[in-house]
């Protein structure tokens, strides 16, 4: 039971930092590899203003998300819509530089220190029937499901949602329903990196980390979207989770292992992913 | 007569070197029926595309209601009131049929009628009412058809192009559609139906437009066509 609990508490921050990945995947069909940077990008943004403002970490989200998604917007309207009429593999090179880029630009800024987000509740628990619960791993839980909840809502409910579906359907037959496939992409980059803030918080409240680590977050990201089917979001929920599992159950030397296997075995079984249609 | 809703004048149109409309040049006038037929590969589509804004001419020009649309993207085309029901319908499939109605009234004109426009293509097509929380993939051919057309009324059009709809189905539902696609007419909109059945397309047009090998051939009014002037036309003897 406690390893359940662990197991699902870990995998819902795996499905939030893959959640942004897969909709870049299945929308703009771009593989993103600056995604892990993006996360990194976020941590170091609520370290600082936290730090540097005295505030809950949580608070620097209302900062943190509507900068990160200008930065997406502006840097898919501006830089990768224009080099993915060339194809889709120089954008994954663009992104791989990107990646590069942000990398060495944040050890120039901050260094090769370990950095982490302070909150006073980090070692509280909570003790329910012999089960103890990190106060902190389940505020990170609470703010992973909410943002995947707040995301399908959005692209189910809202016009800009629809259009970002039906983009990802026939971007034809989106344009002829009055939709700029172009302004679409720059918004699904947008929020793509509006999760990658959220996921940065999460990830600096829970782990410790460096300039270098999104490479770390990357990985984790690809394997919940290749399992749960590129750019389905309820996929995506349960792979991060299938993920998560199979990382407590594997234990702290086994544990990404095992996920890797579940990841290998996924990929011979249905390689189109859980959710994929 | 008034001024045409829709002019095409020697419109060019290519893939890469290949050209697909040489030069198309035709008359839509508003508020009815105009057949747009010829042999496969004769260009037809292609000139719908390109009046529709997805494909670019080369040459010519395309005006809507007295506009410039010449070479104007897809999405602006639409706001203008022209829509376009795509061959092969090309639904959202992984949408719901309510949703890709829906996306119909993305066009910030058309948000404020969503409800009237849909409630206008339930009682035209009812079968998608009863269908709306489906999958569009699910449905049969007939049925994506329907939902295209619905999803092309929802934008608030004044005239739709239909690209060989009837291609695939089965005959009723053909029979079906195209008495649809008369009633519209019948409430003002313009109307110009793509055929390859040259038959059907010339009973409903009031106007006809032959194409062969990317040129338009033959126009004139339906009923005073000559069958053997249209089979000529047609397969260029």
């Amino acid at each position: 039971m406690q390893i359940l609990i662990n197991g699902i508490l870990l995998g819902a921050i795996y499905a939030l930092l893959g959640v942004g990945m897969s909709m870049m995947f299945g929308i703009v069909k771009l593989t993103n590899l600056a995604h892990g940077e993006f996360i990194i990008m976020g941590a170091f943004g609520s370290t600082i203003l936290s730090s540097a403002l005295g505030i809950n970490p949580i608070l620097t989200l209302v900062v943190t998300v509507p900068v990160m998604f200008l930065l997406g917007m502006v840097l898919q309207s501006v830089l990768i819509n224009r080099v993915m009429l060339r194809g889709a593999e120089p954008a994954l090179l663009v992104t791989f530089g990107l990646s590069i880029i942000l990398k060495d630009a944040m050890l120039l800024l901050f260094t090769a220190d370990a950095q982490k987000i302070g909150v006073s509740y980090a070692t509280a628990s909570l003790n329910l029937g012999g089960i103890s619960i990190s106060v902190l791993n389940l505020v990170v839980f609470a703010i992973s499901l909410i943002t995947i909840l707040v995301l399908t809502l959005f692209l189910r409910k809202t016009y800009m949602g629809r259009a970002i579906r039906a983009t990802s359907d026939d971007t034809v037959a989106a344009s002829l329903m009055g939709v700029s496939v172009k302004k679409t992409y720059g918004v699904a980059m947008g929020i793509a990196m509006a999760t990658a803030a959220i996921a940065g918080l999460c990830v600096g409240m829970r782990w410790t980390f460096y300039p270098s680590s999104g490479g770390e977050y990357l990985l984790i990201a690809f394997g919940v979207v290749v399992i749960g089917g590129m750019g389905s979001i309820p996929g995506t929920l349960v792979a991060g989770l299938v993920f998560g599992l199979a990382q407590v159950i594997g234990g702290a030397n086994y544990g990404m292992f095992i996920s890797y296997i579940v990841l290998l075995v996924m990929l011979a079984v249905r390689p189109q992913g859980l959710f994929s249609k | 007569m008034s001024e045409p809703i829709l002019k095409v004048e020697g419109v060019q149109a290519k893939y890469g070197d290949f050209v697909a409309v040489e030069e198309a040049t035709l008359d839509v006038p508003q508020g009815i029926i105009v057949s747009v037929i010829g042999a496969n590969g004769a260009g037809k589509s292609t000139l719908m595309d390109t009046i529709a804004g997805v494909h670019k001419p080369t040459a010519g020009t395309i005006t809507f209601k007295g506009e410039d649309i010449t070479g104007m993207p897809a999405e602006k085309v639409v706001l203008r009131g022209l829509s376009l029901v795509p061959q092969g319908s090309r639904c959202f499939i992984r949408m719901t049929v309510e949703d890709n109605l829906v996306m119909g009234s993305y066009p910030k004109a058309a948000r404020a009628k969503v409800k009237d426009s849909l409630e206008r293509v339930y009682e035209l097509f009812p079968v998608l009412k009863e269908k709306r929380n489906d999958l569009s993939g699910s449905l049969s051919g007939g049925q994506r058809q329907m939902v295209a057309i619905g999803r092309a009324l929802m934008t608030n059009p004044e005239l739709v192009l239909f690209d060989e709809i009837s291609l695939g189905l089965a005959p009723t539902i053909i029979k079906d559609i195209y008495a649809r696609i008369k009633q519209i007419s019948g409430e003002g909109m313009t109307v110009v139906l793509v055929e390859q059945d040259t038959k059907r397309a010339i009973k409903t047009g009031e106007i006809s437009h032959v194409m062969l090998k990317g040129k338009v051939v033959l126009s004139g009014r339906s009923a005073e066509l000559g069958e053997e002037e249209i089979k000529k036309a047609y397969f260029g003897l």
